[in-house]
């Protein structure tokens, strides 16, 4: 894949995931100038649910790098997405817990104790994004020579964990007979699976360049 | 999601309704001038709306003094676009793309049980029976999010007095239409259908329980649960069930729909209350719709704000064990 290519896919990569959040940044503009609606009837509920879901669709997609490369040999460059992928996905998840802490907690600490305390679906919301952080803040080169390859492999297994526990923080969010994480679930699911099944297929060594994430 | 651009009116302005009447008048205009008319500003919105009803009759309210004042109501727009009426689907946006389906005439309420006097109602009978009171009501969804509406209809004890019910009957229980030919009914809801809610004796009642037949002065829109239902504003807005075909007086607490789904979240009184938790969520702050994001959060008030009127109801019994 020529760097040129890569450049231009990595700008398009970038309008991709931020352009989601300028089209809600503008419409939250226009809610506070012309049009009182443009966030709809509940705007702290279409903002909390619009980060939420940005945040697992972006941790689906960087998982599903992995198994992609395996699939197809050919789109190994993939790999040097995988960084950005994982960032925006931290971003969006950050966004997601300043709705809860500004909106829903009103920055009280006393709330967000009791929240996170006594509502289940809040523990694992907030264990998905502490166990994010790590990986945010280790997504550097230097943070990869400074742990070692393997080791930072290891680290960012996390990911799956971080996934799995949003998942389920989206299920115990939703009021019963609600069944919109499904599809999520189902793309979870798959990927997870994938990993081992595609990790047979492709013996190592065989035409798959280093899994680390560079560029 | 679709959000349409919706005109710049404050809520504080005299009759949001003369907006809603005002876009009628549009449509009229806009059939003659072409879908491109319409397919501006809220055209689109004013075709599904009101869905299925010939065309919204008007209600002639007296003001009561059981109004709650001191609240801007609540935008038209987003009461008739922002419902959980399951039968129509989960989605909030659900019943307003689908309650077209349902027709509201002819509509009977039959009430049976322990009454000296059951009787089929027709609803032009009902909305006949009393004269018609607006009443401005808070409304609380145990979904933590909230509404101010201007209900109209009757107080609930009024149909209850000419039923004449018998000493024997301790409770009241409302049951919805659950029709196959006029509503989607999705199993994914998970629910037993009909819909099942009830009172106790004295909370069915009491006057604000209201016997409601429109909102802004209109018959209820299909997707508000048209064309009957009943507002108890006290309660989690579960229990103001709508699209009411039967009022039954039994002896013991009926089984309601929501108490039959998850009996740890949601109870049988249900009166909306901070200090009792919904098991997943806090019920301490709720949103008010149609507000600016900043602003949306509130502080839940106990009762919803009715304490004074209600609080005696449940004097002696513990709100934790009974929510």
């Amino acid at each position: 894949m020529k760097q040129r290519w890569i450049v231009a896919l990595k700008v398009l990569a970038h309008a991709a995931c931020f352009g989601p959040v300028a089209w809600l940044l503008w419409r939250l503009y226009l809610s506070l100038t012309s049009d009182p609606q443009a966030l709809g009837p509940d705007p702290t509920h279409t903002v909390t649910f619009f980060t939420g879901r940005g945040t697992l669709r972006l941790l689906m997609v960087t998982l599903a790098v992995t198994p992609v490369r395996r699939l197809i040999p050919r789109l190994s460059w993939l790999v040097r997405f995988r960084r950005m992928l994982g960032l925006y996905a931290f971003f969006y998840a950050c966004l997601h817990l300043m709705t809860y802490v500004w909106l829903y907690a009103g920055f009280s600490w006393s709330a967000m104790v009791d929240d996170i305390s006594q509502r289940r679906f809040i523990t694992a919301g907030l264990t998905a994004w502490l166990l994010l952080l790590p990986l945010a803040l280790t997504s550097t080169a230097w943070s990869i020579r400074k742990l070692g390859g393997k080791n930072w492999n290891r680290l960012h297994w996390l990911t799956y964990f971080a996934a799995l526990a949003g998942v389920i923080h989206y299920w115990w969010g939703v009021k019963k007979g609600v069944l919109t994480p499904t599809a999520i679930t189902v793309v979870f699911v798959v990927l997870m699976l994938a990993r081992p099944v595609l990790a047979r297929r492709s013996a190592p060594g065989k035409g798959s360049p280093a899994r680390i994430a560079v560029g | 999601m679709l959000i349409l651009k919706k005109n710049d009116i404050p809520s504080s302005e005299i009759t949001p309704k003369q907006d809603y009447l005002n876009r009628r008048a549009f449509m009229a205009g806009a059939a003659a001038a072409g879908l491109a008319a319409v397919a501006g500003t809220r055209g689109l919105r004013g075709m599904l709306h009101p869905a299925g009803v010939e065309a919204a009759e008007k209600l002639n309210t007296i003001k009561s003094p059981l109004s709650t004042t001191g609240e801007p109501l609540t935008p038209l727009e987003d009461i008739t676009h922002y419902n959980n009426f399951y039968e129509f689907g989960v989605n909030k946006d659900d019943p307003a793309k689908n309650a077209g389906s349902l027709h509201t005439r002819p509509w009977a309420v039959k009430v049976e049980g322990l009454v000296n006097k059951p009787r089929t109602f027709d609803i032009d009978d009902l909305l006949k029976l009393r004269p018609m009171e607006e009443r401005v009501y808070r409304f609380r969804c145990v979904e933590a999010w909230s509404m101010v509406i201007p209900w109209a209809g009757y107080s609930l004890s009024e149909l209850i007095k000419q039923c004449d019910p018998q000493s024997s009957a301790k409770f009241v229980q409302f049951i919805s239409l659950a029709d196959q030919k006029q509503e989607p009914l999705p199993w994914s809801a998970g629910i037993q259908w009909p819909y099942s809610e009830g009172l106790r004796m004295d909370e069915a009642m009491h006057p604000l329980t209201l016997l409601t037949f429109g909102l802004y002065g209109e018959v209820l829109p299909n997707q508000d649960g048209a064309p009957v239902r009943v507002i108890v504003p006290w309660k989690y807005g579960f229990k103001s069930a709508k699209s009411i075909v039967k009022i039954r007086f039994v002896k013991n607490q009926p089984n309601t729909t929501w108490n039959d789904m998850a009996s740890n979240e949601y109870g049988f009184y249900s009166n909306v209350n901070p200090n009792h938790d919904h098991p997943r969520w806090s019920q301490k702050r709720e949103r008010r719709i149609g507000f600016p994001i900043w602003k949306q959060m509130q502080p839940t008030l106990m009762f919803n704000g009715y304490g004074d009127q209600v609080a005696s109801l449940y004097q002696g019994m513990d709100l934790n064990k009974y929510y």
